[in-house]
């Protein structure tokens, strides 16, 4: 710079310069005398409380992240008639309600709209409704009262719908998959087998596939339209392997009475009981260590 | 050397009101956990706030492996948990945080309700967070699909049969989020699409303005 001048002096912009020299030297934001007592800087003094405060959640957040692993289950499968949908937990309060003989069917209308989208407009629009001066939630009635009994009404709704869940896992027999998925994972590696991928998994070749409990039998009976023409799955899961997991006296019981409410048909009344013990004999041979 | 940094920007951008206006506000003795421990409710809005960057953040770092498509959604998600270093935590961050983000903004929500925050004049402040409220159910929704997985499969399949019953658009939501007539491929698509960019892109907007009204308006007097 050829001269001299004030340090402190702010650069004034002319022409077509929008900033504008401004005196801030007075400047008291308008809050800082709103209210009496105790007020302080939001940063950084506040600021650094507050963050205490976060601190302290953000340690007891990552216990939970580290000791419970985000659920995974097995891939999606449009053809899986037999999973029961569950939908994630804040969710499940609306789920019953359409669950209910007036929210639902004929009424689905009733539900969705007066049940469901008329308490959350309300919500919405809360302070357009409840217009008074007072603000205290004991001078406020109707609006305290009305809130109280929606969340009553959602944590009740919420408890049935999950009661419910468990009641139906437990009468269907259901492990819930990502619960499943991760046994078997620690299984496979007890074993010292890589841990498994759904649907990657190697299924092994089959064993004798030339005798005539499949060639001709299980044609006749069409268990390969879910099994797959290879047994290699698709409705139902595969069978090459089976014998690994199921004994011969399982597979006997499971072709004979079903499995899965039906997912898996009864065939006591199509097959003789010799053809299921010879089905049965021949899938029981179906073993990894076999197909090798 | 920063106070240089800082006056050098200062005198071509003016920013000291802006910084003003985000820094320099008072806390009242009456939200201040440390004058009042019950004050502690008043947490809970920047909770929600710390919870939603956790959110933000993590979510970035899985779309680095995510893979929106059917065949791979879910063998995505499955090498993120297993294979990639501190995946599993990052993922869990992301899983966990969503329903912490719905458990905070429920108490905020809450707090605001019965404190009678929301009265005049502050009723826009109270709509525009209850429009951050269904942003974030949105997010939970279109979020619980991607893994792809049988509980995210059948849960979007029930969430949009109940979309489709709404009378007369009903029919018309679900094809649209449906992007056909079945849960499928293109749902998929739709659904990563909205939850990465619609949805943020709205949320952080909502945020935006929630924040600037507070700070025009002050937080609420004592009761």
């Amino acid at each position: 710079m050829a001269h001299k001048h004030d340090p402190n002096e702010k650069i004034v912009f002319i022409g077509d310069s929008r900033v504008r020299k401004r005196d801030y030297s007075n400047v008291t934001p308008p809050d800082y005398t709103a209210f009496p007592g105790k007020s302080e800087a939001f940063i950084p003094n506040f600021l650094l409380k507050e963050w205490m405060v976060g601190v302290v959640v953000l340690i007891g957040f990552l216990v939970l992240v580290i000791a419970e692993p985000a659920p995974l289950g097995y891939p999606a499968d449009p053809l899986n008639s037999a999973f029961i949908p569950m939908p994630d937990w804040y969710f499940l309060f609306l789920y019953q309600l359409l669950k209910y003989p007036y929210a639902s069917g004929d009424f689905i209308v009733l539900g969705v709209l007066g049940l469901s989208g008329i308490p959350f407009i309300a919500l919405l629009l809360a302070p357009f409704l409840d217009t008074g001066k007072e603000r205290r939630f004991y001078r406020r009635p109707i609006a305290s009262s009305l809130m109280i009994v929606s969340l009553v009404a959602v944590v009740y709704l919420t408890w049935v719908s999950w009661a419910h869940y468990q009641h139906e896992l437990e009468a269907t027999g259901t492990v819930p998959e990502h619960i499943e998925r991760e046994i078997k994972a620690e299984e496979a590696v007890a074993k010292g087998l890589p841990r498994p991928i759904p649907g990657k998994e190697k299924i092994p070749a089959m064993v004798a596939a030339d005798d005539p409990a499949f060639t001709e039998t299980m044609t006749q009976a069409a268990c390969i339209a879910c099994h797959g023409a290879e047994l290699e799955g698709g409705g139902g899961p595969a069978l090459r392997g089976i014998g690994d997991v199921l004994s011969k006296d399982e597979i006997v019981q499971t072709i004979t009475n079903g499995k899965g409410d039906g997912a898996m048909p009864a065939f006591k009344e199509n097959l003789s009981a010799e053809q299921i013990d010879q089905i049965a004999t021949w899938l029981s041979k179906q073993k990894a260590e076999a197909a090798e | 050397m920063f106070k240089n940094m800082y006056n050098w920007i200062d005198e071509r951008l003016d920013i000291t009101p802006m910084w003003r206006d985000i820094a320099d506000h008072e806390v009242p003795e009456h939200v201040n956990p440390a004058h009042h421990f019950s004050a502690f409710v008043y947490c809970f809005g920047g909770l929600t706030f710390f919870i939603t960057v956790i959110q933000i953040l993590s979510g970035m770092f899985l779309t680095m492996y995510y893979v929106p498509d059917i065949i791979n959604a879910y063998y995505s998600v499955d090498y993120l948990q297993h294979q990639v270093a501190f995946g599993a935590i990052v993922r869990g961050m992301h899983h966990w945080g969503a329903s912490l983000v719905i458990v905070m903004m429920f108490l905020h929500t809450l707090r605001v309700f019965f404190t009678g925050s929301y009265k005049a004049p502050r009723e826009m402040n109270w709509v525009v967070g209850m429009l951050i409220f269904f942003v974030m159910l949105g997010l939970g929704f279109t979020g619980y699909l991607l893994p792809w997985d049988n509980k995210a499969y059948y849960a979007t399949k029930v969430g949009l049969e109940i979309a489709g019953a709404v009378p007369f658009l009903g029919d018309y939501i679900k094809e649209l989020m449906n992007g056909g007539t079945i849960v499928g491929a293109q749902t998929l698509t739709r659904f990563f699409a909205i939850h990465v960019f619609f949805l943020p892109g709205a949320l952080l907007a909502l945020l935006a303005g929630h924040f600037f009204m507070i700070r025009k308006q002050g937080i609420s007097g004592p009761l």
